[in-house]
């Protein structure tokens, strides 16, 4: 293991992202931080390395394009901003700027799925995956863990074009241990099985996947769990063979069901394999009452309960899941 | 060959296209085609046969609709074959209504207005990041000014000090529905840039010798970036088209062609 990685990774995914960032910057003079008043980059990167750090104040669509005129010219860029920022604030410039030309700008982008918690729906980003995923030539990066956010940046930094890093906002318990073969576009598989296939993407859905398969485990049904980190390019060849290993796949993500990670394996199932997928996601896009991360989590349904369910479901009948009564506030 | 004449076979190339099935942007093609011809046949340092060349000056077209002039600036300037021009709008070809960044010369694509300055902004970030001393030259139309992002990308512009970037209006003084001061006004322009913390200024757009000199100096305030203000007339040089709201979009008959082209017959070049 190489020297200092629990320093590397200690904190919530965003410091670990700022030092893997610097390290790569340090050693690659083409990187570029891009700021967006996002607070914690201009004292970390910007204090050792201001000559590549660019604070663009509040002007995430300047910057997205900005962005795309540095990397043209050969530059690395990498835009900083909430996920919402960056796919829907925007999405055009991201669209036109970045992703037509398949430039090498990396977005990384925090706050993502319900992890702005308090601070209401204007932060949330529960379509972010769905509108990167059908834009051109970008891939999409969601870590489990400060260790996979670390080996994902590294990654994004090497690949040769657009990259969308999807990164929460808290610190959540460590799912790897320690670093290993991170391959963009290929799955890891945390828990061997032959029974269900449980595949996740992103720190809460890959912990709720690993709780619902231990429990299953009591039961003495034995659950393959699938962290999916790169939800595109899609790892085609670890679903076709979940798909015809075992009874089925419950899909886990922090978005909504459709468009996202479960939407992406039900399109490479139907198409190869084909088998029931049930897909554990958001109900709704808008939460509108208050909650923490864990508490909104739980009110659109990405619960370990809902996959302990789907999975039996998909075990023994064929009964859709239960979708979750989710009512709009009226007041 | 003058600059005028340029500009002239740069508008009787435009008026080819609008001459298309297709038509295309002839008003506002015609009106930024004597701005066209002093960046590329006297401001711009550019290499034709090595479009990449890391040291080139830049420039973006922000009014992506004024696609057909960039490519009869881009075919007399060799970047393209002249014959070219002819497959505008052609199935399978590389012309769009809107440059596609396939075609050399073209740095970034556009076409959606608003997104030319934050481009322009990157490039000239990396030009003085990398040590270079090229400029970066935008071309935006008027209309476009009502597109929030060209006031945001102009903060930062400013804030990074960079006097390596050139904004150039088009200040043709009509959109689609009529004219800009009667859709959604945008006067005072130059008090407006110099608000922002440009240098900015006025200049006839069809006077080649004040676009050369405009052009040339800039930027006049270190530290400062540069917006000029290019007063022109929509459609010039096809007087059946000069200042009409018709004239932004046109698929000339062969007719109208002629008459277009007979306009546009060589001679010295008419007095503003």
């Amino acid at each position: 293991m190489e020297v200092g990685w629990d320093e590397l990774c200690a904190g919530a995914p965003r410091e670990a992202y700022r030092r893997a960032l610097l390290e790569i910057a340090r050693d690659d003079p083409r990187v570029l931080c891009l700021d967006s008043d996002m607070g914690g980059l201009e004292d970390t990167f910007g204090a050792e390395l201001p000559d590549r750090y660019v604070n663009f104040g509040i002007a995430e669509a300047t910057m997205m394009s900005a962005a795309a005129g540095l990397a043209a010219s050969g530059r690395i860029p990498f835009v900083n901003t909430m996920a919402t920022f960056a796919t829907t604030r925007a999405s055009e410039q991201l669209k036109v700027d970045v992703a037509s030309g398949g430039l090498p700008v990396k977005i990384v982008a925090t706050h993502a799925g319900l992890s702005a918690g308090h601070y209401g729906p204007t932060h949330h980003a529960l379509e972010d995956v769905a509108i990167v995923r059908a834009l051109p030539n970008v891939a999409v990066l969601v870590p489990a863990d400060t260790v996979e956010t670390v080996l994902a940046v590294r990654a994004a930094a090497r690949a040769p074009g657009p990259v969308y890093v999807r990164l929460g906002r808290a610190e959540t318990p460590r799912v790897h241990g320690g670093p290993f073969d991170f391959r963009i576009g290929r799955a890891v598989t945390l828990r061997a099985g032959a029974d269900v296939t449980i595949a996740a993407s992103g720190p809460h859905p890959v912990l709720l996947a690993l709780e619902a398969a231990e429990r299953l485990a009591a039961d003495g049904v034995e659950a393959r769990v699938l962290d999916l980190h790169t939800v595109r390019p899609l790892d085609e060849e670890a679903v076709v063979a979940a798909a015809t290993e075992t009874a089925g796949i419950v899909t886990v993500e922090e978005h909504v069901g459709h468009g996202g990670l479960g939407g992406a394996v039900a399109e490479v199932t139907a198409e190869r394999a084909p088998c029931r997928v049930l897909r554990v996601a958001a109900e709704s896009g808008v939460c509108e009452r208050v909650g923490d991360q864990a508490a909104l989590l739980e009110a659109v349904g990405v619960t370990a309960d809902r996959v302990l369910a789907a999975a039996r479901r998909l075990l023994v009948d064929l009964t859709p899941v239960e979708p979750v009564p989710y009512r709009r506030s009226r007041t | 060959m003058t600059l005028e004449e340029r500009a002239r076979r740069i508008r009787r190339h435009v008026v080819a296209m609008a001459a298309t099935p297709q038509g295309c942007h002839a008003g506002g093609s015609l009106s930024c085609a004597d701005i066209l011809a002093v960046l590329y046949f006297d401001v711009l340092r550019v290499r034709p046969e090595e479009p990449d060349w890391p040291d080139r000056d830049h420039f973006v077209l922000s009014k992506g609709h004024a696609g057909a002039a960039l490519y009869a600036a881009l075919a007399e300037r060799g970047f393209l074959p002249v014959e070219e021009l002819a497959t505008y709008a052609r199935t399978g070809g590389r012309l769009a209504g809107h440059p596609l960044r396939a075609l050399p010369g073209v740095e970034l694509p556009t076409g959606s207005l608003g997104h030319g300055l934050a481009l322009g902004l990157g490039l000239a970030l990396a030009d003085r990041l990398d040590g270079r001393s090229a400029r970066t030259f935008v071309l935006m139309g008027d209309g476009e000014l009502q597109e929030g992002s060209v006031w945001e990308a102009l903060i930062p512009a400013a804030h990074q000090r960079l006097d390596n970037l050139v904004a150039i209006v088009d200040r043709n003084g009509w959109q689609i529905t009529g004219p800009t001061e009667e859709v959604a006004a945008l006067e005072p322009l130059v008090e407006r840039f110099a608000a922002f913390g440009w240098t900015a200024r006025e200049v006839d757009g069809h006077d080649v010798e004040a676009l050369r000199a405009a052009l040339r100096e800039a930027p006049t305030a270190p530290g400062r970036p540069t917006a000029i203000v290019a007063r022109t007339v929509k459609g010039r040089g096809v007087p059946f088209l000069e200042g009409r709201k018709r004239g932004h979009y046109v698929r000339l008959s062969p007719d109208l062609e002629r008459r277009a082209a007979a306009s546009l017959a060589p001679r010295p070049a008419r007095r503003a």
